[in-house]
Order: structure tokens, then sequence, then C-alpha cells
């Protein structure tokens, strides 16, 4: 099954880039939690052990042919459907919230995998049928269908921010698959009648987000707390930030959740708009890797799947740092490579790993 | 696969590639332009408030000046006292924590509820506090528990210390919170809700310069609000020292003589106008509002029918009675010189038209002069001279010496007293003045009111020949280095002119009144320094007839207290080389010489730190009307 001449295209440039990422993201991690000794394993220490295993699944990953996961495509997807119905009906709640099945010595987030299975499924889908002429909205049924029931399942849980994720992900994919113009006009008209129906379904915290990121001075030790704080920290950086390890709002802990969610407001105190920049550049040019991947894809599958990926790391990106600058509501997405979870880390290693494993076999052989 | 490949290079599949990666680029770039926003253009604001999440400007309270007397004895002080205090944004469950506060005080819960709604209006950062001055017990106690009291803190503040506790508090003063009207003046402007300032008195006329310079100190906190470190430390400037021109020994000399009577004392030195002692009683302790007064204490002050809280040396009117008769006799002498040898049959009453005056010794002092009407008090004499003399001349001289008008002392709430003339009568009562008038004026009653500051003035005057000076209090103010801010100087208001030997008639009149046999001042006398004084006895309700007073006069001790006369003294001494001027009024004493005598007597003696005082002679003294 492994072929030799694999390893003379193995992607190095994805692999360096992402442990860039992942080495500043941990360094940053150091920073922000290093006056955190009450606990036994400093979180840097255990972001390390989960990027290892990140990459060590990875390499795995990639040592596998891409093109068997088209057949377990559909199988993966009722499996993680099957998932998220049990999470609902006994899934572990924390903070109001039923998103983990305990699993022992882990705990399984069902809404994690079915992004992976979805970016599948929809490859499959759209790398079957080509339509030349773009979809008209009567074609979209099925792959509508087949994104709206998972979406609705962790609406319920409730994960706002995953569901969206989800959702960015699909559109991504749908749009590069190709559409027609009304079928886009349809869309935008269906989207938004989504959207003022939808405010009614959301929860009252999830309203008060939404209102706060709209006028977070509003309730300022409240619930815009979070993104004032963060906004304090990220503006207080300026050009050159505060220095490593002597970022004030993060040190003091003004910051709140500055290890997972807000890592991002940690770093842009410390190193200020340059640091950002060339941080954002890099992210910028595993995205535009990414493309170019899918782009020298083998096959329709490949292509898709590889755009998948892509899309799922980009939106988390831009969703988190919008957030956390304040361009957008406060929804629980972290940074990936960047912010502490593992959850998270193994997700997008996944996800890493497919690109390598589509990457490598660009050739057809 | 050929289909694929060949799809994937389909030129609108290019251009979607390529269009992607520039709106992945274009996302990109706007998260960029809003970082520029905020940390470029925005840097100064939110480096700002990252400043002031991280720091906290703790102010240090500067200790208030000190107040000393003349030769430096302390009077006023600091000591540390300790509060218990509550933040209110650290307390869960207010009542549960308002509750075991009250078991270990031991307080009222109530009374701690009103404090913390007192509270309200400081900002919430601020701590709220519930009880002042508590035991160090106390306090330990509160310490020992304070896991399960989230959010009450210990605090020491220098709080004021009164050493001399009631001895000349209305002097001295009171501390009480500074109120938001008292906020809103220019004076205040460096005060925060919760400061202590003067009430009244010293301690709020030389506010200014009494309070000190708080400092600060700017501290790194954590987000829970911890102390990590010092930043920047300015230290607290301790407010200036007030150096009074009191004597403590005579203040308290005199604290001591009065006892449980009410009234008013003040010591003069006569060549300065500087107030060596002055005691108003019944007095208060200035202590209970440095603590915090209780709502019933300050009740019960306000109510007593005595006043506490008026100083009766400034604002206490008096009619002078008999002490008066020192000016009707200088008057007189000025009006025509030889009143000095004028002699009047005294028969004991004295006719004008319808009514009768009567002198307070019925029989009669028979033939009288100056001295002998001086120093035995006759009231037929002054009578006599003063109708000659006429209500006018009386006026003029009254005014000269001091009398009507404010002396200038630097408190405010001095009364002005009365002189009156015709002038005054029709302005004040619309009514033309009668010879009678003139006749009870003469000897310092009717509309003749005076303070006893006002009376010893007078005495000084008389005593140093003339010299009306401004009483004075600071006698000097250092900054806590001890450099002079401020060095008082003498504030001579007038020079009043008289023939040298009405100056020399009406001093040996007082001093016959004290040293001599029949003299009414005898309870005064000291045997080492010959001293010159008048008594006086001031009526308090005009009898209604001649019956009534007889059995007053014969029973004089069954008069219900407040109807009894005041007890008037007026002195100075040495005799022959005047130094210190008193002036002395016991309420409802009834007799000038026995129940104010004794009293002069005290701080004169004090003042001459004489020792071997003579025996007292209480009984030897007479009272005149």
């Amino acid at each position: 099954m492994f072929d030799r001449r694999l390893l003379t295209h193995f992607d190095w440039v994805l692999l360096l880039t992402v442990f860039l990422l992942a080495g500043v993201g941990i360094a940053n991690l150091y920073s922000s939690t290093s006056g955190w000794n009450f606990i036994a394993t400093p979180i840097y220490l255990k972001q390390m052990v989960w990027l290892c295993g990140g990459v060590g699944m990875a390499l795995l990953i990639c040592c596998f042919d891409y093109r068997h996961l088209e057949h377990f495509s559909i199988h993966s997807y009722l499996v993680s459907i099957g998932l998220l119905l049990i999470v609902l009906l006994l899934g572990k709640t924390t903070m109001g919230a039923t998103r983990w099945i305990d699993l022992g010595p882990f705990n399984l987030q069902p809404s994690e995998v079915i992004k992976i299975v979805m970016i599948m499924l929809l490859a499959r889908i759209f790398g079957r049928t080509a339509h030349p002429l773009g979809y008209s909205l009567g074609e979209l049924w099925q792959p509508a269908l087949l994104i709206c029931l998972p979406m609705l399942l962790i609406l319920k849980q409730p994960d706002l921010g995953t569901a969206m994720m989800l959702l960015f992900i699909a559109v991504s994919m749908l749009v590069f698959a190709g559409l027609r113009r009304s079928t886009l006009l349809g869309l935008a008209v269906m989207g938004s009648g989504c959207a003022v129906t939808g405010w009614f379904f959301l929860h009252d915290y999830q309203k008060a987000r939404i209102k706060t990121f709209l006028n977070p001075e509003a309730d300022p030790l409240g619930s815009g707390y979070h993104i004032i704080q963060s906004k304090i920290a990220v503006g207080s950086g300026g050009f050159s930030g505060k220095g490593f390890l002597s970022g004030t709002q993060s040190q003091l802990s003004f910051l709140p959740e500055r290890h997972t969610d807000f890592a991002f407001s940690v770093f842009a105190e410390e190193w200020g708009f340059a640091g950002c920049s060339l941080l954002l550049l890099i992210y910028l040019f595993l995205i535009i890797w990414g493309i170019y991947i899918s782009r020298r894809a083998a096959d329709r599958f490949g292509m898709f799947l590889a755009l998948g990926v892509t899309a799922m790391i980009f939106w988390h990106i831009v969703v988190n740092l919008g957030m956390v600058i304040g361009l957008l509501p406060v929804v629980g997405v972290p940074l990936p490579l960047f912010s502490y979870g593992g959850t998270n880390m193994v997700t997008t290693m996944i996800g890493v790993g497919l690109l390598m494993s589509v990457s490598m076999r660009r050739f057809k052989f | 696969m050929g289909l694929n490949s060949r799809w994937s290079e389909h030129p609108r599949v290019q251009r979607r590639f390529l269009l992607f990666s520039f709106a992945a680029a274009l996302i990109f770039l706007l998260l960029i332009l809003r970082l520029w926003y905020l940390q470029m253009i925005s840097y100064e604001r939110y480096n700002e408030r990252s400043i002031r999440n991280r720091t906290r400007v703790l102010s240090l309270a500067a200790p208030r000046g000190p107040i000393f007397d003349r030769d430096g004895k302390l009077l006023v002080d600091n000591r540390p006292s300790f509060g218990i205090s509550v933040m209110r944004q650290d307390v869960t469950d207010r009542e549960m924590l308002l509750q075991r506060l009250a078991e270990l005080l031991p307080a009222d819960p109530a009374e701690l509820e009103h404090r913390w709604k007192e509270g309200n209006r400081f900002p919430v950062y601020r701590p709220v506090p519930l009880a002042h001055d508590v035991s160090r017990e106390t306090m330990e106690r509160v310490l020992e528990h304070s896991l399960e009291l989230p959010g009450v803190l210990t605090e020491v503040r220098p709080v004021r210390d009164y050493l001399e506790k009631g001895s000349a508090a209305h002097l001295m003063g009171y501390l009480g919170e500074v109120t938001e009207s008292e906020l809103e003046q220019e004076l205040f402007q460096d005060y925060l809700p919760g400061d202590y300032v003067g009430k009244i008195a010293l301690e709020k006329e030389y506010e200014a310069y009494l309070t000190g310079h708080r400092g600060q100190r700017l501290v790194e906190v954590d987000v829970k609000g911890k102390l990590l470190r010092q930043l920047q430390m300015e230290p607290a400037r301790p407010g200036n020292k007030l150096y009074l021109t009191l004597s403590q020994p005579l203040q308290r000399a005199a604290d001591m003589a009065f006892g449980d009577q009410s009234g008013a004392a003040v010591a003069l030195d006569v060549h300065s106008g500087e107030v060596l002692a002055m005691v108003s009683r019944p007095t208060f302790d200035p202590g209970l509002f440095a603590r915090g007064i209780a709502s019933d204490e300050w009740v019960e002050l306000l109510r007593d029918p005595r006043h506490p809280l008026q100083n009766k040396v400034l604002s206490g009117l008096y009619s002078p009675a008999s002490t008066f008769k020192m000016i009707v006799a200088m008057a007189a002498m000025r009006d025509k010189m030889s009143t000095v040898h004028r002699v009047v049959d005294c028969s004991g009453r004295f006719e004008l038209g319808e009514a009768t005056f009567r002198c307070w010794k019925k029989e009669g002092h028979g033939r009288t002069g100056l001295k002998e009407a001086l120093r035995e008090s006759c009231d037929v004499w002054f009578y006599q001279v003063g109708l000659d003399l006429g209500i006018e001349k009386l006026a003029v001289a009254a005014k000269e010496f001091g009398l009507g008008a404010p002396v200038g002392f630097p408190l405010p709430g001095e009364k002005k007293g009365v002189i009156p003339s015709k002038q005054w009568k029709r302005e004040q009562l619309n009514a033309p003045w009668y010879g009678g008038e003139t006749v009870i004026a003469s000897i310092g009653q009717g509309f003749v009111l005076a303070t006893p500051i006002q009376l010893a003035v007078m005495t000084a005057a008389l005593a140093n020949g003339g010299q009306v000076y401004t009483p004075q209090i600071i006698r000097r103010i250092e900054d806590w280095q001890g450099d002079t801010l401020l060095q008082a100087e003498p504030e001579l208001v007038r020079q009043i002119e008289y023939a040298p030997e009405a100056w020399s008639a009406v001093r040996s009149g007082l001093e016959a009144a004290v040293n001599e046999a029949r003299g009414t001042g005898w309870a005064a006398r000291l045997e080492t320094v010959r001293v010159a004084g008048k008594t006086g006895t001031s009526q308090v309700v005009r009898r209604k007839s001649d019956e009534e007073e007889e059995q007053d006069s014969g029973d004089g001790v069954e008069v219900p207290y407040r109807f009894r006369p005041h007890a008037l003294f007026v002195a100075y001494a040495p005799a022959d080389n005047p130094q210190i001027a008193v002036a002395v009024v016991v309420e409802h004493g009834q007799h000038g010489g026995s129940a104010a005598g004794p009293i002069a007597k005290a701080i004169l003696e004090a003042y001459f730190d004489n020792s071997q005082s003579v025996t007292r002679h209480d009984s030897v003294g007479d009272d005149d009307v």
C-alpha cells in the first residue's frame, strides 16, 4: 500500500508551516499561562504532547491513500449522525451545553468528527457529479439535506459556533463546485430568511452575545467583558508589542480564556502589529498552500477534499480572529494550531494529514 | 480520472482557484486593517485603558496637624484607629455577612445595615466603613474570622485625639464627614467623600492649615485586585501645627474650678489680647465626633437646656451688672473730673419721680465716695452719677471699651451685645428713652448685654491704660518641618484717653473691692499677688414686686435654678502692674463674689503659679445687685 516514491513527493512545506505556527502557538501559551503555578503539568507541555500526537496522526493518515475515503464517506456520515444523536441523548453536559461523549480516558466530540466527515461526503458528491454550468437550486436538495441534518443536531446541543463552521465549510465547497447566478440569489434570499427566523430560536445567551458584539460597552463587566478586555489587550500592543511574557492584560489575568479562544489576544498584546501581521501572513500562506494542493490534486475527490479542509482551517482562523479583534460576535471557535485544546488539535491535524495525503499523491500513479 | 483532471484544468475552475485565493487574501487584509486600526490608530486609547486596568491609586491619609498650647504642650493629636469596612463588590450574601459581623463586633445589625446604605453614595470600588474606632481585640476577632467574611477589611485610619477631652472643646471644635455641599466648594476640591473635616471652631476655621496633603501609592494589581507591586509612591504630607495662645495649666484650672456649674470664663493677656484660657460649661467631648457620634448622643447634646454645644464666651449674652460700674465711673470722670470726689448719701433707696430704685444693701451705705462705691458696689451712688451723666455719654464710653460690638475674635458666632442709647431704643423698640432706664443701665442691667469676652476686653483695657486689643487665639503656625508660616502680632484696636486720675481712681476702687474689708470681691484675693476685680450679679428675670424680692433675698437657695441670677466676676492682676485680665460668668450662680470669684481666683492662681495659695474665703464675699 505504501509506495516509496511517495516520500519524494512528501509535502515538507506544509509540515514546516504547521510546525512553525504550532511552535509560535506553544510559545504564546507558555507566556499566557506563565503565572499558573496551580496546575501540575504546564499547559504548553500538554499542548506539545497534543501536537506530537497530532503530527503522528497526520503522518499516519497521509500514508493512507485518501481515495479509499471516498468509499467510506457515506458510512462515516451515518456513524457520525448516530454519534450526534447519542450526544443529545446521553452526552456529558458542561456549562449548559451537551457536546461530549465520555469514553473513559478522553471525551469524544462528535461535532468535530462531523466536520471532517462532512468534507469527505461533500467531496464525494461534488467529485462525482460535474455541473459545468453550475448547480441549479433544484439540484441542490440532496447536499442541502445532508448539510442541514447534522447542523440542526449541533444547534440543538447548542453549539452555534460549530454549526456555523459547518455551514461556512459547506457553502465554500458548494460555491467552488459552481452555482448558477439564480441559485446564488435564491440561496441569499433563503439565508437571510433563515437568519431572521433563526433569531427567535436562539438561546438567550446567544442573543446576548450578538447584542454584546454590537455594543460591548453596554455591559462592560458582564457579557461585554471578554470582548472589551480582548480589544484592550490587542490595542495596547501597539506596533511592536509589550514584549514576550510582558503583556499586562494577560499576565495579570484581565483577559479571560487567554489560553484557549483568546490566545491570539495575548500574542497581539505581546508582539504588536508587527508580530500579528507576520503571523497572519503565515496563516495566509497555509491557506494559499492548501488551495494550491487542491489545485494540484490528482482527482476531483482529492481536489474537493483538500479545498474543504482548507476552508475548514480558513474559517476557523477568520471567525476566531474576527471575534478576538471585535469584528464578529463571541462564538467559541478556537484558532487552529494556536489555541490550547486537544480536540481542535486532533481535528486540525487530521485535516493536515488529508492535505498531505492529497499533496503526495498529486501525480497519477 | 482523465475527465476529472481536465475539469480541474478548465479555465473556469482555474479562475475559481484564483478567486478563492484572492478572497482569502482579501479577508486576511481586512483582519490586518482591523489590527492596524486597533493597534496603530487607537493605540493611545487602549494603552491607557490597559494601564488603568492594572493600576490602582491608593490614597494615603495625611495626619491632621496637631494643636499645641502656648508653651508647646500637646492639646490635640492623632491616634491610629481600627475601622471595619466592607468592599461591596466582593459580597454575595449581604444579610448573612452583616449578621455574622454584628455577632463578632458586637453591633446592632440594623446599624450596620444603615451604614451600608449610607455608603451607597460612594463609588463601588471604595470600601464602606461599617464600624469606626474598634478595639484591637475586636479587630483581631474579625481578622480571625475573615474567611467567613468575604469582602470585609480592617483599615487603620488616623483619628483625632483630644487629649484634654472636653476642656476648651468649644474652641477646638470637632470633625465630621465632609458633606456633599461642602464637596462642591472650591476649598474642598481635593477632598473625597468620607473624608473628615473640621465642622466648627478652630478645626473648621483653620481647616486649610490643619489638613494635610494626602499621598498616594500607584500599585499594580491583578484582575482580583490583589496588590502585586508598588509602581510609584508620593508620601502624605502632614498638616501644619497650630500653636495657640492658650495656656494648658490655666485652662485646666478654670475647668476644674467650674465643677458642675455652667457658665463661661476667659483670660486675656493684658498687653497683647492673647486668650490664655477659654472655658464654656457644660462642655462635650469632641472625641465623640471623631469616631462618628451616635444620633442619640447628638440629640442629647442638642436638647440639653444648659447648651453644651454653645461657646458661651463668645455667644453667651449676660447683663454685665455691677461689672459695668467701672465704665460708668470712667465716663462720669471724663464728663466732670470732680466726680472723683463725689459723695452720695445712700439710704438704701433712690427715688426718681414715681419710681423707687433700691440698693442691694437695704439699710444703705450711708455717705459713699467713688472708691467705696466700687469697693462695696453701692448701687445708689451709680444711680445718681449715671443719671447725671446721661445714657448717651455712658454709651460712648462703653463702646470705646469694646462693648456693644464684636471684639473681633477669630472664630465666628460672636454676639455683639447691647449698649443702649436713645437712638438705639427708637430704632429697636420705637419708643422714647426714660430716665429710669438710664438709672438701671448705670448698674449694668436693663437693656445692657455683653458677652464674657467683651467683659474681659473691657477689664484688660481698664488694666492696661486704655489699650483695646483684638483677642487672639493663634500664636504661631508651623509647617510639619517646623518652618513658621504665620506669627501672630498684637492688634491694637484703639487707645482710649482718660485723665491719669480717672484710671487710678477706678483701679484703686477695684483693688479695694478684692483686698479691703467689706470689699465684694474678697473671694478672689491672692496672698502673693494683689488682684483687682469687680463682682456682678445679673438678674435673669425681672422681679415682679418688692414682696417677691424680699422672699427671694430672704431664702435665695429656694429659688428655682432657672430663675437664679447669674454670678459675674471680672479681675486683673497684679493690681500695680497688670498682666492678666479675667472675666467669669457662672450661670445661675447667685452671688458674683462667691460663685464666680473663686473661679477667677483659680485662673489667676494658675497664672502666677501660686502653689501656696491662700485658703478660700468663700463666706466673706457679699452679694450685690
